[in-house]
């Protein structure tokens, strides 16, 4: 992390296996990070509310309630940023946690690389926003003041609709959107169910940005569940 | 500007399906006459031939030209359906052939003489029936038609004409439909009878010429350009309310007509039946059931009269009570009736002014905010109320020798007595004995006691004896007052004894339906409902019953339940099927097929028919009004118990549905949870080793750490196949179909399984403008998936493996071939099989991989497909059906 303080950041990690919180502590502690552990979801809640933490690793499937349900309770006081672990085909378990306030997901086995990226981004979300309005990635730039997209260095004729789309994944770079998410910001809530309408425009988007729309790299995929704009500059 | 009123929703949903049931209905287009012989056949020729020019096609159901050479000129060019004959009584009839003309089912067809009578043997006994049925099956009718055969006008030609009118059709028949008027100026009409043009059976050559009288044509006229005037009038009600205009009519009314026995209550209904169509309300028909019962021909007319009511479109209410005027004021108020329609007394009746005047009197007095029209109606028989005949059945006659031998008793009792009593005493031993039998026989016996018993006294026992001479004063008043006491006691004890029969008939209705009830309420599951309503109902009715459900299939088809007692023969089925399907009665004592063995019941419940009753009495006699009623009440409860039953399974079974997909639900999660978990712990450690490889010194073995890492990937794989062959096998695949970008499914799979793929030459071909698809993406993903590792496993490396995508007339083609060795012959039927392995194939594979994109393909509609290509190589093609995506609105850039 850039702002490196003198305190390391606090991780509480959810999960009634233990050996996979061994598994995290190792990986996560390795990496700068301090760890706490819960092996129930009402221990998990317990635990956030006296040591309140950086950044919250959370299992769904749990002994003593649902994922989700900690989720909801964590969220009705606090806005900690929650990355939550799944099994691979439960698309509908990472959109109802998404749609519920978690901050991203990974998915079930994950290698520790992945989740060392998808816990940055939770904990770079959580900062105040910075106070440059550019936002630079890749040949991508974009001025959210003056609303002008620039590739290369030239400047790209985006549609309303385009912009305010790519405004919206510019804001949550690195974090992962679902569909509904996107479709009420850009479309309104009586969209959520127009799916053709976030294909298209995407297609449209990648066309305009990518540089081989063939292969995107800007804006990804997460099958199932919506997309992720990449945040590395 | 003012807005226009908008339609209230209700009013506007009945004129949508109204016009929606009259799109699948066919039309019904009438050519009304004043009379005959003014032209009805020859305009209703001409408009179908016209029709014929203007490109759609008429046929001819039945056409009578009468050998009128115009008419005939017309008919020639129209297809026509040759006739169906029938053999009655020697003659041989021809009558339209209805099967026929269902089975061509032309887009028109023309029926003749709306009102014709059908030969006996015909499926329905009016021809109007035919039609209805034709309408039903979505033809469309032209047909004829005089204005003297509408049932509700039929009494206004009477009274004009003074002919009786046999045929007519009920006015309900001619709901929503169109009419012509073919119309004649009198003096034409009669100048065309006068050259004999007008066709009249010669067995009505007699009445012709009052019936075509100057004075009757004209308000024969008048009466057919009113009718057609009030149906133009309802076209156009119907228009204003479709489109939101504000209804001008009054609404809310509610009438109400008295039926009885009377001759002249048929006129009644039908004057109200007009009355009621005139104000668009809804009308009742109230006969109310005094204590004394009715002979044998009052019964049948009140029947011909309720039946003629609801015919018309009444509601039918049956009451109890001493005082008709009484019974009609209480469901008037019940029902919330505005107006009442009675009657005009023919004359002045003594009795009245016992019960404190008239009907009518009463009515008018006690009717509060209810409005009363008194209707002078006459009657289609004498007026003079018959006096119940005598009749000398088995039961009357057993009366009658009770009486004679208990007045014969008392004689003796007497002759003993006298002795010992005056002879004035005697009369009062007489009497008692009058009392006490009237309360155990008839009335006729009681009666015939009184008469005989008062005679008898004066011959033997009154001075002089022996003649029927009386002296005294006081023994002629004494005479006269016996008499008159013992008729009064007779016919009052009568009168109580046929309350008490009117109140048990009553109460074994209500037993009945009660035991019914309970027995049903009994039953444990369908199977036993079913049979209990066989055996209730049989034993109920005195009947055969046979039950009859639709197959499962929902196709139509009927078949009875096996506890039926009734083992029905083909042609009562398919009468059953008849009841069925057009949620009418039918068979023995109704309209259609009155010569079935018997009496098929639709179980109608709400908007279905859930099955039909099907009733043959033991013995040859029809149901009468009482068991009619008793069954039709049966009826509409069993409708309700079965139906109700049925949706309790059909809920159960969902219930089990569900809860066996949430077991099934449970049982994946865990088993994924619990085999995953260990693996996410593998894969977790192998990757944090694996990331250490820069920073860590050099002796680390570090391609251990790679085989664990690549050994953990296809674990991983392995464990979802048999998740995901677990999903298929057990119908739990749901696929969530949304609109997907197919070349995003292809890039994201590609680049998922990139290292798998590495040894092999990939190329992707996605057709231009590929239209957006509903798919489940994520399935599609697994499919794609193991298509390109199955192609991967199967080939030497450097094949190449081509994926291509494109749309083909609604079908999305997705195909992955490859250029390797192909499939082997004897493996082709096989490859989508579970745990399927070609003989040839390479080790580590489990035979899965096919089988479940069979699976998820065909959970989205589509087909899966593998096969060798002329070329060399195995392609495999995956086709799911596709539907345009809705549009997009286009906008500018910023």
């Amino acid at each position: 992390m850039s702002d490196t303080s003198a305190t390391k950041p606090n991780v509480l990690v959810i999960d009634d296996e233990l050996q996979i919180r061994r598994l995290l502590r190792a990986g996560l502690e390795g990496n700068g990070y301090r760890v706490l552990e819960a092996s129930s979801g009402q221990e998990g809640i317990t635990q956030a509310a006296q040591h309140p933490p950086d950044v919250i690793i959370l299992d769904l499937g749990l002994p003593d309630m649902d994922g989700i349900a900690v989720l909801k309770r964590l969220r009705e006081w606090s806005r900690v940023p929650v990355v939550v672990l799944t099994v691979r085909d439960r698309e509908e378990d990472k959109i109802l946690a998404l749609d519920n306030g978690a901050d991203d997901y990974v998915t079930k086995p994950f290698g520790t690389g992945e989740l060392l990226a998808r816990l940055r981004v939770a904990c770079r979300h959580a900062l105040p926003a910075t106070d440059s309005p550019i936002f630079r990635t890749g040949d991508l730039e974009v001025d959210l003041t003056a609303r002008v997209v620039k590739l290369k260095g030239r400047e790209v004729k985006l549609t309303a609709t385009e912009y305010s789309l790519l405004r919206l994944f510019v804001q949550h770079a690195g974090k992962v959107l679902t569909h509904r998410q996107i479709l009420k910001e850009v479309w309104g809530p009586n969209y959520v169910e127009q799916t053709h309408y976030l294909r298209v425009y995407i297609a449209h988007l990648r066309e305009k940005l990518e540089a081989d729309p063939a292969h995107p790299r800007l804006i990804g995929t997460e099958p199932g569940v919506g997309y992720r704009m990449q945040a590395e500059s | 500007m003012t807005e226009p009123e908008r339609p209230n929703p209700d009013v506007l949903l009945t004129a949508l399906q109204k016009e929606e049931a009259r799109q699948k209905h066919g039309k019904l287009k009438v050519f009304l006459g004043m009379a005959p012989g003014v032209g009805k056949t020859y305009a209703m020729l001409e408009a179908a031939r016209r029709e014929l020019t203007a490109g759609r096609q008429a046929v001819i159901g039945y056409v009578e030209t009468h050998g009128r050479k115009e008419t005939d000129a017309l008919t020639e060019g129209l297809e026509l359906i040759p006739r169906q004959t029938i053999e009655y009584r020697g003659m041989t009839l021809t009558e339209m052939d209805l099967d026929g003309t269902l089975a061509r089912h032309p887009r028109l067809v023309l029926v003749d003489e709306f009102a014709h009578t059908n030969a006996p043997g015909s499926r329905h006994p009016k021809r109007y029936q035919d039609v209805l049925e034709l309408l039903e099956a979505g033809i469309d009718v032209f047909t004829t038609l005089n204005i003297q055969h509408v049932d509700s006008r039929a009494e206004a030609v009477r009274q004009i004409t003074g002919a009786t009118i046999r045929e007519t059709i009920p006015d309900t028949a001619l709901d929503g439909a169109e009419f012509e008027l073919v119309d004649l100026p009198p003096e034409e009409l009669r100048a065309r009878l006068a050259a004999g043009k007008v066709y009249v059976p010669e067995s009505a050559r007699a009445a012709q010429e009052h019936f075509f009288r100057p004075g009757n044509l004209s308000a024969l006229r008048e009466l057919a350009l009113r009718f057609a005037a009030e149906h133009v009038g309802q076209d156009v009600l119907a228009y204003r309310q479709a489109q939101g205009i504000a209804d001008p009519w009054k609404s809310g009314q509610r009438l109400l007509v008295g039926i009885s026995s009377s001759p002249t209550s048929a006129a009644l209904v039908r004057w109200t039946r007009r009355l009621a169509s005139e104000l668009q309300a809804q009308w009742l028909g109230v006969y109310v059931e005094l204590p004394n019962p009715l002979n044998d021909d009052e019964q049948e007319r009140l029947n011909r009269h309720l039946a003629l009511a609801r015919e018309l479109g009444a509601q039918i209410i049956h009451t109890s009570d001493a005082d008709v005027a009484k019974g009609l004021l209480r469901v008037a108020r019940e029902q919330n009736v505005t107006q009442l329609v009675v009657g005009k007394p023919a004359g002045w009746r003594a009795l009245d002014l016992l019960r404190g005047g008239s009907l009518l009197n009463r009515l008018i007095r006690e009717s509060g905010h209810i409005d009363v029209h008194a209707v002078r109606a006459e009657g289609e028989a004498p007026l003079f109320r018959r006096p119940s005949p005598v009749r000398f059945n088995a039961s009357n006659m057993r009366g009658y020798g009770i009486a004679l031998g208990v007045v014969a008793a008392v004689t003796a009792l007497n002759g003993v007595l006298q002795r010992w009593a005056g002879y004035q005493t005697l009369a009062l031993v007489y009497l008692l004995s009058v009392v006490v039998l009237a309360m155990f026989v008839a009335r006729g016996p009681t009666l015939a006691a009184a008469t005989l018993t008062a005679l008898l006294w004066d011959f033997l026992f009154v001075p002089p004896i022996f003649t029927f001479r009386i002296e005294s004063a006081t023994d002629l008043m004494f005479f006269c007052t016996y008499f008159v006491v013992a008729l009064a006691m007779g016919h009052l004890a009568a009168r109580l004894r046929a309350q008490q029969a009117a109140e048990r008939r009553r109460e074994q209705h209500a037993t009945a339906m009660y035991l019914l009830t309970r027995e049903l309420a009994q039953a444990t599951d369908f199977a036993d409902l079913l049979a209990i309503i066989i055996r209730e109902v049989g034993k109920a009715a005195q009947a055969d019953v046979a039950l009859s459900l639709p197959d499962e299939n929902q196709d139509g088809s009927l078949s009875a339940y096996f506890t039926s007692t009734w083992a029905m023969a083909e042609k009562e089925q398919s009468v059953a099927a008849w009841a069925f399907r057009r949620r009418q009665p039918a068979g023995r004592g109704t309209d259609t097929l009155p010569s079935a063995e018997g009496m098929h019941l639709p179980l109608v419940a709400g908007e279905r028919v859930v099955g039909v009753l099907s009733v043959r009495l033991r013995g040859e006699a029809a149901l009468d009004t009482n068991q009619r009623e008793l069954v039709d009440a049966f009826v509409r409860q069993i409708a309700l118990v079965v139906d109700r039953q049925r949706l309790r399974e059909a809920d159960q079974r969902a219930t089990m549905v569900e809860e066996s997909e949430r077991l099934s639900k449970t049982l994946l999660n865990s088993i994924s949870h619990e085999i995953r978990t260990p693996i996410a712990a593998i894969n977790s450690a192998a990757s944090t080793l694996a990331a250490a490889r820069n920073s860590s010194p050099a002796q680390v073995p570090w391609s251990m750490v790679d085989e664990i890492l690549e050994a953990t990937g296809r674990l991983n794989r392995l464990v979802g196949n048999l998740l995901n062959i677990t999903r298929v096998e057990s119908g739990h695949v749901k696929p969530k179909l949304d609109w997907c970008d197919v070349a995003d499914l292809i890039q994201v799979t590609l680049k998922e399984i990139e290292k798998d793929m590495a040894h092999h030459q990939l190329a992707v071909e996605v057709a231009q403008g590929l239209p957006l698809a509903r798919l489940d993406f994520v399935l599609m993903q697994q499919v794609l998936t193991n298509l390109l590792l199955n192609a991967a496993a199967h080939t030497p490396p450097g094949t190449r493996v081509q994926v291509r995508a494109a749309t083909r007339d609604e079908t999305l083609v997705l195909t992955v071939a490859d250029n390797g060795p192909g499939l082997p012959a004897e493996a082709l039927p096989h490859i989508f099989d579970k745990f399927y392995r070609a003989p040839a194939a390479r080790a580590g594979g489990t035979g899965l991989g096919l089988a479940i994109v069979k699976g998820f393909v065909e959970a989205q509609g589509g087909r899966v497909q593998g096969e060798n290509q002329p070329s060399g190589g195995a392609v495999f093609t995956v086709s799911l059906p596709v539907s345009k995506p809705p549009p997009i609105s286009p906008e500018g850039t910023l």
